[in-house]
């Protein structure tokens, strides 16, 4: 199966393109300040501005600092870094539901912070993140070594294929885990539904070299991707080192998928929905894709938290869940108006 | 050797073209079968001599009047259960697979999954008085309710696989995100229950239960073994099977009630088990090759091994802890799976 055919680009040439990015950078900087100044306190732009240029100590301000722009800027990295693993993927394995959730990176993350919660008893976000990191490289890398074992070497096919049978395999042993303690249940169950509320700066330091160099690479590599994605066989017949260039790209997905895995917890979605959306504006060259999937990510995941905290006032929803609700309407439209027979 | 055998009865207008490997598979795996259900019938708490399982389901008298008892209400219909439902998610997964050629498909890609459990989910956790006899029924509900959703949300004068896999994905989606709602926020008592329920388990399952699941398995199965050249066709894509004479809604169509049918009513049973629909026909195709006439009857006995043998080790792995059957058929059938990925490469 090829990748959903772009049949209508919106932006085709450079300077619409470049001019597209620069308008989403706005877009999403206005998405921040939203993010930041709403919620249960409703706190003025001008105090959001003093917080950051003069801060005085009171309690608006506070919550400014320690509250609001650590979970808008966790909200704006996950959203970019989930989206642009999305990207990645499927153009390396050219499938169009692949993102972290299938290659088993959200389970594995899951299976192993599940894991230090039922044999160690952690407690912390800071060591969840921890594990989910570990967990994630180790699903990532399994199911990568898995799939390049099966005919025919790292084809698209054996690479889904393995990722979704880990996937069922590491879910499965979540949930054994879960029914064997309710204890680890109580403790578990909102971190694994995905939120962005209740992190702090030093979580986000934290992870922060992590998301930073996965895209990084991945911006850097746009070119050899976009020629990947057009099939192996072409683009070793285009002189592609191809082995080198999927090891790369699987290096970005790990860094990006398990780093916002280990801030935010497993979000689905964002990795699979906007990609689509991207494509249907820029079209298939990767160099374009990745940043502007990089911006429709954040800004998505933005708004969906906005939503989150807003909606059942003043209790609040874990964005994770409330991203599919958002997204899988527009999603089904999407494909709709673009998959016509 | 002929590679083919080819079975076309004279009076009725059908013909199968099975590959040479199927009948004596076909008996393998009936067998297997058949000592894997004597062995779970024989284990448990309360175990019963292997010699004694056969006597008393032939309707023997044996020395211990509490075997029939043990045998004929308690675990034989339970591991009968297993059986069915393994088969009915096998012959599902394998027409997912086929229809939508690609062979990450399998019923819950259709959403039927998502749909049942959305159903049950909220039943357990949110009304815990009702009686659960009403659960498999919300369930069965649930599946219908969302995969007809989905065929009428992917319908653009026509369906398309790729269509249907992408808005299939949207619908599981939301139903799970709004299972996983209260996952997050229930009693966490109706919580747990209700994991065991998503873990898919058999556990007291009884004679009432295979009885309402059986007419399903067995129309339904039937249908789409008489639907297999068909689904061989539509393997080919849509341009070649029209070529070839397929009516192509109509036939997928039914072959998609049909997975629907058998997928739904085997989740509503026995909770969703994960997994064989996905990975029985993988193992059929091993062992048969893609023709779908000796597919299905083998991907479908696989399948029923396949949840009969989970089932008696999730009842003696962690003895007196039972683990539901879905997550061993995860844990015994993932490594399987890749020996069969790695081995495939040599071939």
């Amino acid at each position: 199966m090829s990748i959903v055919p772009a049949r209508r680009q919106l932006l085709q040439s450079p300077i619409p393109l470049g001019l597209g990015l620069v308008l989403g950078i706005g877009l999403l900087l206005v998405c921040f300040m939203a993010s930041v100044g709403l919620g249960v306190a409703d706190i003025s732009l001008k105090t959001v501005y003093q917080a950051l240029t003069d801060f005085d100590g009171s309690t608006d301000q506070l919550i400014i600092r320690t509250v609001r722009i650590p979970r808008s800027l966790t909200a704006l990295l996950v959203g970019s870094a989930v989206a642009m693993a999305g990207a990645i993927m499927q153009g390396l394995t050219r499938n169009p539901l692949a993102d972290p959730g299938i290659l088993g990176i959200n389970s594995g993350a899951a299976l192993a912070v599940v894991g230090s919660v039922f044999w160690l008893g952690t407690t912390s976000l800071k060591v969840y993140a921890g594990f989910a990191l570990l967990g994630a490289a180790i699903a990532a890398i399994t199911v990568y070594a898995l799939g390049s074992l099966g005919r025919g070497g790292l084809t698209p096919l054996n690479l889904t294929i393995a990722g979704a049978a880990f996937s069922a395999l590491v879910t499965s042993l979540t949930t054994g885990i879960l029914i064997l303690s309710q204890r680890t249940l109580e403790e578990i169950r909102f971190w694994l539904a995905g939120s962005v509320a209740g992190r702090d700066l030093d979580l986000v330091v934290q992870v922060l070299p992590y998301l930073a160099v996965g895209m990084v690479i991945a911006l850097v590599m746009g070119k050899q991707l976009t020629t990947l994605s057009l099939g192996e066989d072409i683009a070793q017949g285009l002189g592609q080192k191809t082995t080198w260039v999927k090891g790369i790209a699987a290096v970005s997905i790990i860094l990006l998928a398990g780093g916002s895995v280990a801030i935010a917890g497993p979000i689905g979605f964002v990795g699979l929905i906007v990609p689509h959306i991207v494509r249907f504006w820029v079209g298939v060259d990767y160099r374009w894709i990745l940043p502007y999937a990089a911006i429709v990510g954040a800004i998505l995941l933005l708004i969906a938290d906005i939503g989150a905290r807003l909606v059942i006032q003043p209790q609040e929803l874990p964005v994770g869940l409330v991203m599919p609700l958002l997204g899988a309407p527009f999603f089904i439209y999407l494909t709709r108006w673009q998959v016509r027979r | 050797m002929k590679q083919w055998i080819v079975v076309r009865p004279p009076q009725v207008p059908i013909s199968f073209h099975l590959d040479r490997r199927v009948p004596s598979i076909l008996v393998c795996l009936i067998l297997a079968t058949l000592v894997a259900m004597v062995l779970s019938v024989g284990q448990g708490e309360y175990p019963v001599p292997t010699l004694d399982v056969i006597k008393t389901v032939l309707g023997v008298e044996t020395s211990n009047p509490d075997f029939a008892f043990i045998v004929m209400t308690l675990r034989l219909p339970r591991t009968l259960v297993a059986w069915g439902v393994g088969m009915g998610l096998a012959i599902a997964g394998t027409i997912t697979q086929g229809i939508t050629c690609n062979p990450l498909a399998s019923p819950g890609i259709i959403g039927v999954n998502a749909g049942a459990s959305l159903a049950a989910v909220t039943l357990i956790v949110l009304y815990p008085d009702l009686p659960i006899a009403l659960i498999p029924l919300a369930a069965f509900g649930g599946a219908l309710t969302v995969a007809v959703l989905i065929y009428l949300l992917a319908w653009q004068g026509g369906s398309s696989p790729v269509q249907l896999i992408l808005v299939g994905v949207g619908c599981s989606l939301i139903a799970g995100s709004l299972t996983n709602l209260m996952v997050t926020f229930g009693n966490i008592y109706n919580v747990s229950q209700a994991l065991v329920w998503l873990a898919g388990s058999v556990y007291g399952r009884s004679w009432e239960q295979l009885m309402v699941f059986l007419p399903w398995l067995t129309g339904f199965g039937v249908l789409s073994l008489l639907m297999s050249r068909e689904l061989n066709a539509l393997q080919l894509g849509d341009e070649v099977a029209r070529s070839l004479g397929s009516r192509l809604e109509l036939q997928r169509g039914l072959l998609l009630l049909s997975s629907v049918a058998l997928a739904g009513s085997a989740v509503a049973t026995a909770g969703s088990i994960g997994f064989v629909g996905l990975m029985a026909p993988h193992l059929g195709r091993q062992l048969v090759g893609p023709s779908h006439e000796g597919l299905l009857p083998v991907a479908a006995l696989t399948g029923g091994f396949v949840v009969v043998v989970a089932d008696l080790l999730g009842r003696l792995l962690f003895a007196p802890i039972e683990l539901p059957c879905g997550i061993i058929t995860a844990i015994v059938g993932a490594p399987y799976f890749f020996y069969v990925l790695i081995r495939d490469r040599n071939s």
